[in-house]
């Protein structure tokens, strides 16, 4: 196997929570406690959770916009959790990221064109006639006109703001975005217009992707592998179609059965698991999902399952498939 | 399947925001009626007037500047839209309750739970005990499956999980069982595992107690599984309405028929979605014709210049679309006989 793009070990962020007028540290909140994963140049990451289960955490701690409690990120051969701050913008040429929310992540007293020209301005690439236009290039290649330049944020739709986001995000030609949740804030049919146009940049740019979602439609479509999260934890991580066509990880069996399917003859596997996900300040003993699993044993809320392969790519954290471990 | 008496029935409403642009017709001339005990979807795009409709029926437009401009809602007998405040207010809540998409901005934080619920039962049943009205709350909680309602009673919004206050609220919401529940997209904050916990409970009680529900929804795959009929709205208009297989399996608007091609499926992997090209449009900005035109990829002339009206399609199937209408149907076979 080739050398990963990006290799995540025992990635973790704790927060502190505060107590007391001294502001004395009481406990802390593991958003991310103990994650690794690797990302194979030109492929799609997806990963999915519900809410809370520190998915945009780990997306944000990859750029270190979070710094990370503990942790080694290498990309491209190069340790980023060890970067100091000016080198670590360097390093953001090549790292860059699609937000959530189109509205918000838009200065809306800047022309799209001053928008688009910022981090051409931060990295310093190319003169003002070239930034100019590079801007009108990737206008275009993102399915926008080059005259939209001069308008401003509000002019536009959610999608051509989403679509604008893309663009600012490729203007330093990256090598991996980091797209946390695209699509959530778009309605279905302009939902599809934009993974079309995340899916066509990825063939003609070679990009790789970690696309960060709770969408369990959406990321199967764009995926080639999964990894799903839960509770500040990687579950299970395997090829897309493993991973959704025999799911090992109770907690992935129950989250495919609970999503609601577009066709009324659809009969689902009943999975059912009860209750809500418990607050991460003071999350289960052993296995985090152990309060909600219907598979539960003795062992499994005493001892943390080892996340690690049971198949070929195939990654679980489960006590019932630790036997069938290659030793 | 026995015939249904309806009991709520939409006819020709309109409602429109009077602004300083001038007026937006926000839901253009919409008729759907449900009928007693069953599950009815409204689905559609953001925009598309489906909230607008429900607040209607509640009679919670703002107003200033929303305005019910013309129509009727009837429900036994009378029209909701020319009640008084005060007849209207004995309805909502007695008759038609309504739960809301985030249950967080719906409870008062500075209540218990308890507080509130006993609030909801004594504007309605003002001669009912103490005793008779905190047992009625603990059995409603019971009924939405909320554990140990004793203490729950005792705590405040912040301490329940967005689950579990969607709970109280459907509770709240049947306190005084209603004929008809609306709820305004009530799982989209929800985390899926949360949601098909909250629509199954939906569904049941719709068994359960015979009432009657109207989903207001954008996500195609909850009207599949709780709806039995579906209304299709865009830009402010019903586009297609049928029974949900039908509407599933066989949907005949471009609209509809676009919009489930571009959901993306959990079960398969699709190489490239279809999408719906262009945006949707603003409010009011579609002044003639087909409302979808623009976007249609079946669009000819008659679409750009007339308004199409509902052609029945099949029994209990209507389309808002020219392909539906007889003399377009007629005409078509024609042209294709001469060429």
């Amino acid at each position: 196997m080739t050398e990963p793009l990006l290799k995540v070990e025992g990635l973790k962020k704790y927060f502190p929570i505060k107590s007391g007028i001294l502001g004395k540290v009481s406990n802390h909140v593991k958003a991310v406690d103990d994650v690794s994963f690797t990302v194979q140049e030109g492929e799609t990451l997806g990963i999915v959770g519900e809410s809370g289960c520190g998915k945009s955490t780990t997306g944000r701690m990859l750029m270190r916009l979070l710094e990370p409690t503990e942790g080694v990120v290498t990309f491209d051969g190069q340790e980023l959790t060890s970067l100091s701050n000016s080198d670590m913008r360097k390093a953001r040429r090549d790292i860059q990221m699609v937000f959530q929310d189109p509205y918000a992540s838009l200065n809306p007293r800047h022309t799209i064109e001053k928008i688009l020209m910022e981090p051409l301005n931060v990295h310093n690439i190319g003169d003002p006639k070239e930034r100019k236009k590079k801007v009108h290039e990737f206008l275009e290649i993102v399915g926008l006109s080059s005259y939209h330049a001069k308008r401003y944020p509000h002019q536009f739709s959610g999608g051509q703001r989403q679509r604008i986001g893309i663009a600012r995000a490729l203007m330093t030609n990256p090598k991996l975005i980091i797209a946390d949740e695209p699509v959530s804030a778009l309605d279905v049919s302009i939902q599809a217009q934009v993974l079309n146009l995340m899916q066509d940049l990825q063939k003609e740019l070679k990009l790789t992707y970690i696309f960060i979602a709770h969408d369990l439609g959406v990321v199967r479509h764009i995926s080639d592998r999964v990894g799903v999260m839960y509770l500040g934890q990687m579950a299970e991580l395997a090829n897309t179609e493993d991973l959704y066509e025999k799911p090992l990880h109770p907690y992935t069996q129950a989250l495919l059965a609970a999503v609601p399917v577009p066709d009324p003859d659809f009969v689902r596997e009943e999975v059912i698991i009860t209750g809500d996900v418990p607050s991460p300040a003071n999350p289960p003993s052993g296995c985090r999902f152990h309060t909600r699993c219907p598979f539960k044993m003795d062992i499994c809320s005493e001892v943390v399952p080892v996340f690690a392969e049971v198949e070929e790519g195939h990654s679980v954290a489960c006590h019932l498939y630790e036997e069938s471990r290659p030793q | 399947m026995t015939e249904r008496k309806t009991i709520l029935d939409v006819k020709g409403l309109q409602t429109s925001f009077f602004t300083d642009d001038g007026e937006i017709p926000a839901v253009d001339n919409v008729n759907f009626h449900i009928r007693e005990g069953e599950v009815l979807g409204i689905v559609g795009e953001s925009g598309c007037g489906k909230s607008v409709t429900s607040l209607s029926i509640m009679g919670l437009v703002p107003s200033p500047p929303g305005k019910i401009k013309g129509g009727e809602i009837l429900f036994q007998d009378k029209d909701l839209t020319k009640l008084s405040e005060k007849k209207m207010r004995e309805i909502r809540g007695n008759d038609i309750a309504m739960i809301f998409q985030e249950p967080m901005t719906s409870l008062n934080p500075l209540f218990t739970i308890g507080n509130q619920l006993r609030e909801a039962i004594k504007i309605h049943k003002k001669d009912w005990s103490k005793e008779q009205v905190q047992e009625r709350a603990i059995e409603m909680m019971k009924l939405v499956g909320l554990p140990r309602p004793e203490g729950l009673m005792k705590e405040y919004p912040h301490q329940l999980s967005g689950g579990m206050r969607q709970r109280v609220m459907i509770a709240m919401a049947l306190l005084c069982d209603p004929k008809v529940l609306i709820a305004d997209e009530p799982t989209t904050a929800l985390d899926v595992t949360i949601q098909s916990q909250i629509l199954k409970l939906i569904k049941n009680l719709n068994e359960r107690l015979n009432t009657a529900v109207l989903l207001i929804t954008h996500d195609l795959g909850v009207v599949a599984e709780t709806c039995e009929r579906v209304v299709v709205m865009y830009s402010g208009k019903v586009v297609e309405e049928g029974p949900v297989h039908t509407i599933f399996n066989d949907p005949q608007h471009p609209y509809t028929k676009g919009l489930l091609e571009s959901v993306p499926d959990m079960r398969f992997k699709k190489d490239r979605l279809y999408s719906i090209p262009g945006n949707v449009p603003k409010p009011g900005s579609v002044k003639t014709g087909c409302k979808f035109a623009a976007r249609c990829e079946f669009a000819f002339d008659r679409c750009i210049t007339e308004s199409p009206e509902l052609y029945q399609t099949a029994e209990d199937h209507q389309t808002r679309c020219f392909l539906f209408d007889p003399k377009e149907v007629q005409s078509h076979d024609r042209t294709i006989i001469e060429s």
